[in-house]
């Protein structure tokens, strides 16, 4: 199935795109959102009517390049400000449940 | 002290603090009453914070006194609550920010502080500033101080409705998608998007990095020009600014448009639009041509593109800017979590609100495998037609003069459930954002009901000398 076919086909699985947000969403939700944005994707798809062929996508409108300060060691954030904001920390390290088994 | 502190704009809280009428201290006491008089029917603020800013006051006076300048010394000012704030709460108006305290101030607060600004509280926003009407805050409703009934528009509802009220004599907002210059259309302000590049956006929680940008909500043109000016100027913390010399911008204010030349781009004049904003807007035109404005009928040809492109753009920067919101460094955590997986996904379930669960899953589509290219990429290269469309008609003028939305105010709940709807009032707005140019709303006039109408001068990047000019003539000319 190539791209052009899979928009025509117009179909978005939430449950999956969401998986891949790490955004756990209940069943109502999922249904709730399926509707709206199939509605919306279906508008977005107002593009395919340009002809795109040749044209450069833009990222950002004003070009800018290459931007690099000097690399001069400069006061940051201090560590202990940064630190009041954590929702768990232990000797100044952010904490989270086990990654690795 | 006498003075109608509703009505003050930065302009004369300068000449009363500066001749010495009033104290800064009085000025921020007086506009804490109204707050405390007010706000309970139009929600404008999050917060209020009255030592921070009375203290903030006490200083610019110490200062004053002790024969100190700045350009805004002792002006209060009220700011979008997803600006920082060194050692206040930022919430972006999310669940997912509570507790949250800034350890930095963004680079326009640094800049507002050494001119001598007061902060006088956090405004209401929609939540992410991913709205058109302030509904979509996590906290409270705000309501349009022209008609309690109707939204305040947004995202940045609370920084306009805050200033229309006589709430603030000035405010910050943002505007990624028209989120300054439509809520300033709602409320009867005067609001100003930057070019991009023109205004750092350090330490604004970033919504769309290559759309947003900071600007002023004020009472008149010539204070958006004075908080322009201060705001304005490259800064090493974000690449993206751009380093271009900052006009005097009020010096080059002028009361005639002689030798202009103001574009009417025909596409913003559509059938369904709301007759008393195109009747409005329209002798607004009239008006700008009797001050000596040549005016000529233009064309943007792929306008109608503009909101299919900028709802793929916005939501994909917004997925992945959103992404740091998991849990793990600031703000809210979901408890009884088995795995950082959990912790991630229940987290944001919890802290984030329908709109911007919306966004986060369009946003993250567009980007994801096989739809790439269909959607993302595709859009960036409409991009590229609407930026060039700009591109071809400021070659044959100064500027152009539109309605700021297609309608004014709306009822609160009204395009609450069509998501759609509401996305497409940004019709007249997202296209500047695209293409990185500068615009500006004024108020022109009221609808029959009495609700501002805005209209809404684009320029080319970096000449916002020359909408501001266009802005000014056409607002002491009406005065």
């Amino acid at each position: 199935m190539s791209d052009r076919d899979k928009i025509d086909a117009g179909k978005m699985d939430v449950a999956y795109v969401a998986r891949l947000a790490r955004l756990h969403l209940s069943e109502d939700e999922i249904t709730t959102l399926q509707s709206q944005l199939d509605q919306i994707i279906g508008y977005v798809k107002k593009i395919d009517q340009l002809d795109l062929s040749g044209i450069e996508p833009t990222s950002h409108a004003w070009p800018v390049q290459n931007i690099f300060r000097k690399d001069d060691v400069m006061p940051g954030i201090d560590h202990e400000s940064i630190m009041t904001n954590a929702p768990s920390q232990i000797s100044g390290q952010f904490c989270v449940p086990r990654i690795i088994e | 002290m006498q003075m109608d502190v509703k009505g003050i704009t930065i302009r004369q809280a300068l000449n009363f603090l500066e001749q010495g009428k009033c104290s800064s201290k009085e000025l921020v006491a007086e506009l804490i009453r109204v707050i405390g008089e007010c706000d309970g029917d139009i929600g404008a603020y999050l917060a209020v914070d009255e030592e921070y800013a009375l203290d903030q006051a006490v200083l610019a006076d110490t200062i004053r006194e002790q024969g100190g300048k700045g350009k805004l010394l002792g002006v209060p000012i009220a700011i979008k609550d997803i600006l920082n704030i060194r050692g206040q709460p930022c919430t972006c108006a999310s669940r997912i920010l509570d507790g949250y305290i800034s350890p930095y101030d963004a680079t326009v607060i640094a800049l507002l502080r050494k001119e001598g600004a007061v902060f006088l509280g956090r405004t209401n926003m929609d939540e992410f500033a991913m709205g058109g009407s302030t509904e979509n805050s996590a906290y409270k409703i705000t309501r349009n101080p022209h008609d309690l009934d109707c939204v305040p528009g947004g995202s940045s509802g609370g920084s306009a409705a805050a200033v229309a009220a006589g709430e603030a004599v000035a405010a910050l907002g943002s505007d990624t998608g028209g989120s300054i210059r439509q809520p300033a259309a709602f409320c009867g302000c005067v609001g100003v998007k930057p070019s991009y590049g023109r205004v750092s956006r350090y330490g604004l929680v970033a919504f769309a990095s290559s759309l947003d940008q900071i600007g002023p909500i004020t009472k008149d043109v010539y204070d958006a020009a004075l908080m322009l000016e201060v705001m304005s100027g490259h800064d090493n913390k974000d690449s993206t600014s751009v380093d271009m010399p900052v006009p005097d911008y009020n010096v080059l204010l002028k009361k005639d448009l002689k030798g202009m030349k103001l574009g009417l781009p025909r596409e913003y004049f559509v059938d369904g639009m709301d007759g008393d904003v195109r009747d409005n807007v329209l002798l607004a035109v009239e008006q700008c041509r009797s001050l000596g404005a040549e005016i000529i009928d233009t064309s943007l040809p792929h306008t109608e593109y503009a909101i299919a492109t900028y709802y793929i753009i916005a939501t994909a920067e917004a997925s992945a800017n959103l992404a740091r919101f998991d849990g793990v460094r600031y703000g809210r955590r979901a408890e009884n979590v088995e795995n950082v997986l959990e912790l991630y996904g229940k987290t944001r379930a919890q802290g984030f609100g329908p709109e911007v669960k919306r966004r986060i899953i369009l946003g993250t589509y567009v980007l994801s495998g096989g739809y790439y290219e269909a959607y993302y990429q595709c859009g960036q290269k409409a991009r590229t037609l609407i930026r060039g469309d700009f591109e071809r008609v400021f070659q044959q003028c100064d500027a152009l003069l539109t309605p700021t939305t297609p309608t004014a105010a709306f009822g609160l709940g009204e395009k609450t459930k069509d998501p759609l709807k509401m996305y497409l009032g940004d019709i007249f707005t997202a296209t500047a954002n695209l293409a990185g140019i500068c615009g500006i709303s004024v108020p022109c006039g009221v609808t029959k009901k009495g609700l501002p109408v805005g209209l809404q001068v684009l320029g080319p990047p970096f000449k916002e000398e020359d909408i501001l000019r266009v802005a000014y003539a056409y607002e002491q000319s009406v005065k």
